[in-house]
């Protein structure tokens, strides 16, 4: 149901992410936790004008919605997460959220004065509809016929979750990289509905390279024999070399070279072999990676993800202004973080969209965090920027009344 | 910017909130913890962002509920439009710069005013120990000639004479001793000056 957490990755890291840990030690995670599904019976229109008759949300929530429904704050996930962004199932350690570190009691989210809200984005693979599901129309899995999904399609879809929470309005949305940008979406297209955003490691809009490496990864999957042109499920096979090679092609885009060379240099495991086993520790890493990530996420997911990815830039509706864009936004206050080492969405793609806040006056704080982990820092415990994350919820919550 | 001199009490902001107008866009220069910047919200209403790049600055101008951008000013006002902010504001940082005439012209470029503040190094005090053959030390410069953050000191002479040089018109300026105002020759009387211009 879940992917699983991310571990550390440095011996560098692991000690600042031990720090971390003893400091959140004292602070329990939320414990274990139940998915829930919400049903949705009207038809969904997506950005393509492709529609599906109906469809479902898995989600889960922490905390409690106070009596005027002003604490909620919804977690958007990035690439492989989902809807369990904190706390375990059946006290199953390994079944951690993806952001536990960040939400929970006493943390920077702290579910103890907010109701925070984690789903799986529409055409996801862990509960709600996507690909996997069936198609009503053929009675057999959508697959590849899964209309292709946009950022905003997704930011839709989590509004009608809201609607059925009962929830008018988020104290804030929040996210890490794609996840960041559901938050932008959220502010540009439902600026009435978001008090804030939070922004974290994120761009307006991909560069060319970004896109290049999505299409490596899509040719990876779309060219692997077990795909059958996104129909894998009736032939009772996954794509998983595709995936696999997929997944390294990510996993290099998230860390930082110098993070790279600490944890792996250039290290054989075994000497020179003169072949093409995995030979460097680096090769066992990706490997391992690919190997892990092929065996719990759905391809035609990933392909969908990534093309979410490549379509987003909310300045192509606004004469490619991304001051435009946000012009509608400006009511709504932003925190913006960005880390110094972090190449795939580096810090200059986030000063854009601090320049396109302040030409608006909209009220932003960016902090850019001189860290070494690259696109990946987001998730881990550093501790300037869980410090930044706690004193802006302390003032959401002063704000709000949580 | 975060220069260490901010322990004197910031006489100088008692001076810069008179002169800044209820209501305007405020752009705050090495904001330091937002004090300033938190009291101008207050007091005046005013919109603003402070800049700063020092992290646990950053995050105690975030707790003090202001908007902060984290930027090191030596870059350059980029991020921000012409003529932006009604009021732009440097208080005790030039003398830490390196690219004095760039963020003065900087200033006036996003800022339709500026206000700069700065250690008056023509402070008779200082000419004192000059004239005894030592740096000046003192509760207002704090360091020793090799660990100050001060590397372009100068006295308000120094700085109308730059001010002619960039075509800045001077509209205001006070310069304070213990706190006050004086009337008498501040260039040798003032501990600190605080200057309010334009472009001419």
């Amino acid at each position: 149901m879940h992917p699983p957490a991310r571990s550390p990755i440095s011996p560098k890291l692991t000690g600042l992410f031990l720090l971390g840990q003893s400091v959140n030690a004292v602070l329990s995670s939320i414990g274990n936790v139940s998915p829930r599904l919400a049903r949705f019976d009207t038809p969904f229109i997506f950005k393509s004008g492709k529609a599906i008759p109906a469809f479902e949300l898995m989600y889960e929530t922490y905390g409690t919605l106070n009596a005027d429904k002003s604490n909620a704050v919804l977690v958007c996930h990035a690439l492989n997460a989902s809807h369990h962004v904190a706390g375990t199932y059946n006290d199953d350690p390994e079944s951690l959220g993806w952001w536990d570190n960040m939400v929970g009691p006493g943390k920077p989210l702290d579910t103890n004065r907010f109701f925070v809200v984690g789903v799986n984005n529409l055409g996801g693979c862990f509960g709600s509809s996507g690909p996997r599901h069936i198609n009503p129309a053929t009675h057999k899995p959508y697959g590849a016929d899964f209309p292709v999904v946009t950022v905003e399609d997704w930011v839709n879809a989590q509004a009608q979750l809201a609607d059925h929470l009962g929830i008018a309005r988020f104290a804030a949305v929040m996210g890490g990289s794609l996840g960041a940008m559901q938050a932008l979406q959220w502010a540009i297209a439902y600026p009435a509905r978001v008090g804030h955003a939070l922004v974290v490691a994120s761009t307006p809009k991909l560069s060319a390279q970004n896109i290049a490496f999505n299409e490596v990864a899509r040719q990876a999957i779309i060219t692997d024999p077990d795909f059958h042109g996104g129909h894998f499920y009736e032939h009772n096979v996954v794509p998983a070399r595709g995936l696999r090679v997929a997944r390294m092609i990510g996993h290099i885009t998230y860390l930082s070279d110098d993070v790279m060379a600490e944890r792996f240099g250039r290290v054989l495991r075994d000497g020179m072999q003169f072949g093409y086993g995995p030979e460097f520790q680096i090769e066992s890493y990706l490997r391992h990676q690919g190997e892990k990530f092929s065996g719990y996420f759905d391809a035609n997911t990933y392909l969908l993800i990534t093309k979410a990815l490549d379509y987003f830039d909310p300045a192509a509706d606004y004469d490619n202004s991304l001051a435009l864009a946000f012009e509608r936004a400006k009511n709504v206050k932003f925190l913006v973080v960005s880390f110094t080492t972090d190449w795939r969405f580096s810090p200059a793609r986030s000063r854009e969209i601090v320049t396109a806040l302040t030409a608006n006056r909209a009220d932003v704080s960016y902090a850019e965090i001189d860290a070494p982990h690259g696109h990946d820092e987001f998730l881990l415990e550093d501790p300037r920027y869980f410090a930044l994350v706690r004193a802006y919820y302390a003032r959401i919550a002063a704000e709000v009344g949580a | 910017m975060s220069n260490g001199n901010g322990h004197n009490l910031r006489a100088d902001y008692a001076v810069i909130s008179a002169w800044v107008g209820a209501g305007t866009r405020v752009l705050d220069l090495g904001c330091g913890d937002g004090t300033l910047l938190r009291h101008l919200r207050t007091d005046k209403q005013v919109f603003g962002y402070g800049i700063e790049i020092d992290d646990a600055n950053v995050l105690a101008a975030l707790a003090n509920g202001n908007n902060v951008i984290q930027s090191d000013l030596e870059r350059g006002l980029a991020a921000f439009g012409d003529a932006g902010f009604d009021c732009v504001i440097l208080s005790q940082t030039l003398q830490a710069m390196h690219h004095i005439e760039a963020v003065l012209l900087e200033m006036v470029r996003v800022g339709r005013e500026a206000i700069v503040t700065f250690p008056n190094f023509g402070y008779a005090p200082n000419r004192e120990q000059v004239a005894a053959g030592r740096m000046p030390v003192s509760k207002i410069l704090p360091f020793a000639w090799y660990n100050t953050p001060n590397i372009h000191l100068c006295t308000m002479l120094d700085f109308e004479e730059l001010c002619a040089k960039l075509e800045l018109e001077i509209l205001d300026l006070v310069a304070l001793t213990e706190g006050k105002p004086v009337a008498d020759e501040p260039n040798l009387n003032g501990e600190l000056a605080i200057y309010r211009v334009k472009r001419r």
